[in-house]
């Protein structure tokens, strides 16, 4: 994911002199070739990122476009009063770009694992927030950052993502992506941890148990028309995310089924309600806090089956 | 007369209708307030600010920011003696349906430059102004106004190493330094001495005056034609009295949000030559 924002933002920025790459001294060689080739447009503001967040508001106040990328946490958490007043109080068109999504930062611990990140930026007005599942999608939601005139969320994993769109394909800001067709349960879900879930609806077929995968890329504005949608086909609800459950994108979902008077079979996953257990590899601290694929096969036979009781009842 | 005179007289105006702005719209910031009131008074009647009032949003304007944002009744009455907003826009504070706020907000009125309110912000986003400028290639100011409490915030101290390593020579950071916070003397709570020498080794040109001495600020703001591009940005630290102007709220920590009571209110009336007609 990271390459493909850092190749999205130096076309960007080849396009466009008032495309800034603001970063908080991360990486020792990712952003070499920016460096290189846009000298005039990379400034490095050092470990301080209230400073750089409320900086680069001031530089869009004169018409600059300041992407200020740095590790989620240090940008949604540390810098979170200088983006609520700076960035999207004065409506400023600054892109905030967050690395280490969920436990992307694997090994690293729980201060480098954003698990609450959305949910703190879900509640900012004004905010444009997007949660690619890919490389490829990364790059169209860095572009979509770009052409968004106002402040603009960019949530991301780090370099080992895998690929899952085969082919291009229209990304829309706020519409969502059945990846996967079925009938009997929906998976929802935002990020890399898509995977996961196709490959839980994969194992789920040889038990006929059929499985929708929902791609939310688009945290807000939520694509509620198409979330209704999937409940009221299938019946059952099962929202992932590698982020803590409240808040986040199970939050956001079960708000928007119960205000379209939608009650399906609902099941959120993701943290729940505490900080991620352990240090490993992504897969392993997914296993460790209960979001594996077999984890998510698990909780969606239960749901279906606990739907199905229920039907008959 | 002479043009410090008249730039007295426009400073005894704006104090004059900044506590009848306070108490006519029921309460403010006003010890604050009264402190910077010469600072405001040099800044946009001495000829330092570039300004436009009839086209307020001149890419080449210069820019000023107040970061201690409390002190908005002093902005809106310095904007509306520079012609921003008229008196009756003023004489609206505290009223329903105002545009303007105990803490200024962009967009509400012409002249204000940013949002600002919660301290340790207004510094950081005019290291973005300021760089800009020298991204640009312009020539505007970019001015600070920050309270000397507000340099206990550490954001404050992370854009002054970053304006000092861009040196954004253009950028001006002015510390209303009355040496009180909300609740008792700086030197009580977190005291900032060296505050000058903080600067300093922050990388800063620092001018020290006196925060009242019109002259001297006008000398401290002066002075620095050429070479803005490549220079190291400049705090003026200057030295003022919390309250200044009106006897019982000087250096008094309780003053910093108030009003007078009918007794005070008339030694106010005396000091600040108000008439009962200009109360309400």
């Amino acid at each position: 994911m990271r390459d493909a924002y850092l190749s999205a933002l130096h076309h960007l920025a080849g396009e466009n002199k008032n495309i800034l790459a603001l970063i908080s001294d991360n990486g020792a060689i990712v952003y070499d070739k920016f460096r290189r080739d846009f000298p005039q447009q990379y400034f490095n503001y050092g470990i301080s990122e209230a400073n750089m967040v409320a900086s680069a508001a001031g530089l869009a106040s004169c018409g600059k476009i300041p992407f200020a990328y740095t590790i989620t946490n240090f940008l949604t958490m540390r810098a979170f009063e200088f983006i609520r007043n700076d960035v999207c109080l004065q409506e400023m068109n600054v892109k905030l770009v967050g690395t280490g999504a969920g436990f992307s930062y694997s090994t690293l611990g729980p201060t480098h694992h954003g698990t609450e990140d959305i949910a703190l930026m879900r509640v900012l007005p004004n905010l444009v927030i997007f949660s690619p599942a890919s490389p490829k999608e990364t790059y169209k939601a860095a572009i979509a950052c770009a052409k968004h005139a106002g402040p603009t969320y960019l949530r991301l994993g780090t370099s080992k993502e895998a690929e899952i769109y085969n082919s291009d394909y229209d990304f829309i800001p706020g519409r969502g992506i059945i990846l996967k067709e079925g009938c009997d349960a929906s998976i929802i879900a935002t990020g890399s941890i898509i995977c996961d879930a196709l490959e839980a609806a994969e194992a789920l077929e040889k038990e006929k148990i059929s499985v929708r995968v929902v791609n939310i890329h688009t945290i807000k504005p939520l694509d509620g028309e198409l979330i209704v949608r999937c409940a009221r086909e299938t019946g059952a609800v099962i929202t992932l995310e590698e982020h803590n459950i409240n808040g986040g994108l199970g939050g956001a979902i079960a708000e928007t089924l119960l205000e379209n008077g939608c009650a399906p079979m609902f099941v959120r996953m993701g943290l729940d309600g505490a900080f991620c257990k352990g240090y490993g590899t992504r897969a392993e601290m997914k296993r460790m806090n209960g979001l594996s694929p077999e984890h998510i096969a698990a909780k969606v036979r239960d749901a279906v089956r606990a739907g199905s009781k229920a039907g008959r009842q | 007369m002479t043009g410090l005179e008249n730039l007295k007289n426009i400073a005894a105006k704006i104090r004059k209708e900044l506590f009848i702005t306070v108490y006519n719209g029921g309460g403010g910031h006003i010890g604050g307030a009264l402190s910077s009131v010469e600072i405001m008074t040099a800044l946009y009647f001495g000829g330092v600010l570039k300004y436009d009032p009839r086209n307020p949003e001149d890419a080449e304007r210069d820019r000023f920011i107040l970061s201690k944002g409390h002190s908005s009744t002093l902005l809106y009455t310095t904007l509306a003696n520079a012609g921003f907003i008229s008196a009756q826009t003023l004489a609206t504070y505290g009223k329903p349906d105002t545009r303007l706020g105990g803490h200024p907000k962009i967009g509400d009125i012409p002249g204000v430059e940013a949002t600002t309110g919660a301290l340790g912000h207004g510094l950081c986003f005019a290291t973005g102004i300021a760089l800009a400028a020298k991204l640009d290639g312009k020539n505007y100011g970019t001015y600070v106004l920050l309270g000397d409490g507000e340099c206990q915030e550490g954001s404050v101290w992370e854009a002054a190493l970053f304006a000092a390593q861009r040196r954004l020579g253009r950028l001006t950071a002015i510390v209303d330094y009355n040496k009180l916070q909300a609740m008792d003397k700086l030197c009580n709570i977190i005291g900032l001495e060296s505050l000058a020498g903080k600067w300093k080794a922050f990388g800063w040109d620092v001018i020290e005056t006196n925060g009242h001495d019109i002259a001297q600020i006008l000398n401290a703001l002066g002075g620095r034609e050429e070479n803005h591009d490549d220079a190291p940005p400049r705090a003026i630290i200057a030295h003022t009295v919390k309250g200044k102007g009106i006897s019982f709220m000087e250096n008094e920590p309780l003053w910093h949000y108030r009003l007078p009571n009918k007794e005070e209110l008339k030694i106010v009336k005396t000091e600040l030559n108000i008439s009962d007609e200009e109360l309400i």
